[in-house]
């Protein structure tokens, strides 16, 4: 069950390239949160009234959640300005996370879609290859994905690792010998990269799942703002749509439209 | 406990309180049941429900905007058959009434929907002719008087519960609407539905909604509101119940006084899941604080 509560705050961290990190206490919370789930993170400016939804980085002991974002507008720059030891009104967690089926885990990760992972494989337990995609050379989370297995990294102007996205890196990776066999993809990033998991899943016949992001207004299932469509007619909705915040925002790369 | 009376009736229907949500903003009540104890609301407003399902809109579908949002939906909905199987069986578990929003691409959809609820276990319905964001029907039906009183009579004709229009903020006189639903039968008046607006994204230089405009809703629009409650209020003989940027018991409130005898929490509920039991209790303390024995000693006591 989410909860709704006023936590405190007991890390804030700038990583660099509008990239922070805010770690707050809540046990109940985090012992309930898996990862790809996210939280709602409510604005104390009564002028903003949507909550921003963040998926969930790291689920870490004493019962803190660790959330790594960009700041976009208003009200995750406030989020970036807020210190520790100050309060967070936060919702979760919600949504549904990544199933884990026990095999060779494939992570695929491009720009703030990354944090998500990071928990993912803390649960696998063992170390899954890491294609991290990012900007240029200001990267995030490098090292903590390094210190749990082998990182395949790329940049979209080639200053590190291969020049292009996670898939270019994955492709040259596959080219190189690495094995797809028993493999599941997880992904989270932009539109298009998601895209190009799916496609890359379909070409080898692999299980792939990928998190979506849409812009949100209840973030619990309610007001259908964030609808995804789906290739087959969804259960919940009567139509080809199912609520990104709710169903997912983790889904089955086969049961989702991108087109 | 204490003894003040929170209950109001609307078109013969006793609610326990004065506060209902606005639909949309709230589904079935299913997904908030989690953060809201149900049982605590004067009745639950359901998510608008057509006679067959309906998409929606492309996203995004929604939009922050200073002190509101914008929302471009659709009136994606399950269709009637789901909603009767699924949603009415679940409210019913709880002591609040219903209320259904009902939508429909033309006037034969409307009653025809209607119609399917005559036998169904609900409370109240709310004829939704005013919708911003669908191309046909919804607001088409709620700006031109003699249209929206045909329609009401047409839903009165067939409906077997009181029959609630609500309106739209987009026209020129909102006391007329208000008496052409009155002359054609209505046995309440809900409003305000949102106020078409549009954001642009300078960056992108494109529209922020797929739909490009979207409906207004959230504290910004509550001055609007509580003017257009008070008007149709001063037009007509039936109830109202008044919604529009309600997000505390001092809003709602407002409304009350204005001539609501229901009031609506909506995009409040995105900010706070349990903003409508907040308000419903903060309506109790008022009473209690001013020695106000009945809530109806205010319903349109300011004039």
């Amino acid at each position: 069950m989410a909860l709704q509560a006023r936590v405190k705050i007991t890390k804030c961290a700038d990583l660099g390239e509008g990239i922070f990190e805010l770690v707050f206490s809540c046990p109940q919370m985090a012992g309930e949160a898996r990862p790809g789930q996210f939280v709602n993170v409510y604005s104390d400016d009564g002028a903003r009234l949507l909550p921003r939804p963040i998926s969930i980085c790291e689920i870490l002991d004493a019962g803190q959640i660790r959330l790594v974002y960009r700041v976009v507008g208003a009200g995750t720059k406030e989020m970036s300005g807020k210190k520790p030891g100050g309060e967070l009104t936060v919702l979760g967690p919600l949504g549904n996370g990544y199933p884990f089926e026990g095999k060779k885990a494939v992570l695929l990760g491009g720009g703030v879609g990354i944090p998500p992972l990071l928990e993912l494989e803390k649960e696998i337990g063992i170390p899954a290859a890491a294609f991290l995609g990012y900007r240029s050379d200001k990267t995030f989370l490098l090292d903590d994905f390094r210190e749990k297995g082998p990182v395949y990294v790329s940049s979209d102007d080639g200053s590190i690792g291969i020049k292009g996205n996670v898939i270019t890196a994955l492709e040259k990776a596959v080219q190189d010998g690495f094995s797809l066999d028993g493999a599941v993809l997880y992904a989270c990033g932009p539109g298009p990269m998601l895209k190009g998991v799916k496609n890359f899943a379909q070409q080898h016949g692999l299980k792939a799942y990928i998190s979506l992001e849409e812009r949100m207004a209840c973030g619990i299932g309610a007001c259908l703002g964030c609808v995804c469509k789906t290739t087959g007619v969804d259960g919940h909705s009567g139509v080809k749509n199912a609520r990104v915040c709710k169903d997912g925002p983790v889904f089955d790369a086969g049961e989702v439209d991108l087109s | 406990m204490s003894n003040v009376n929170t209950e109001v009736s609307i078109a013969g229907v006793t609610l326990k309180n004065p506060v209902t949500v606005a639909s949309g903003t709230f589904g079935s009540g299913q997904e908030f049941s989690e953060f809201v104890d149900l049982n605590k609301l004067g009745a639950v407003t359901t998510k608008g429900v057509a006679v067959v399902p309906w998409a929606g809109n492309p996203t995004p579908r929604v939009a922050e905007t200073p002190s509101g949002m914008l929302n471009a939906i659709g009136l994606q909905n399950p269709g009637i058959d789901t909603f009767l199987k699924r949603d009415v069986p679940f409210l019913r578990k709880f002591d609040t009434k219903i209320i259904v929003n009902v939508c429909g691409h033309s006037e034969d959809e409307y009653v025809e929907c209607v119609k399917r609820l005559a036998d169904a276990d609900v409370d109240l319905l709310e004829i939704n002719i005013s919708c911003p964001n669908v191309k046909a029907g919804g607001i088409t039906f709620g700006t031109v008087p003699e249209v929206a009183e045909r329609i009401t009579r047409r839903c009165r004709e067939v409906a077997k519960q009181p029959v609630i229009m609500k309106l739209s903020p987009n026209v020129t006189s909102i006391a007329d609407m208000a008496r052409a639903v009155e002359a054609g039968g209505a046995d309440g008046i809900s409003l305000i539905n949102t106020i078409t607006g549009m954001k642009i994204d300078v960056n992108k230089r494109k529209f922020v909604l797929a739909n490009k405009t979207g409906g207004l809703s959230g504290p910004a629009i509550h001055p609007v509101a509580v003017r257009m409650v008070y008007e149709a209020a001063q037009a007509v003989k039936i109830p109202i119940i008044g919604m529009g940027g309600i997000a505390t018991a001092e809003d709602a409130l407002e409304m009350i006084l204005a001539g609501a005898t229901v009031v609506s929490v909506g995009t409040a509920n995105f900010h706070d899941p349990a903003a409508s039991v907040k308000v419903a209790d903060g309506i109790r303390e008022y009473l209690e604080q001013t020695h106000t024995a009945d809530v109806k000693e205010l319903i349109g006591a300011v004039r």
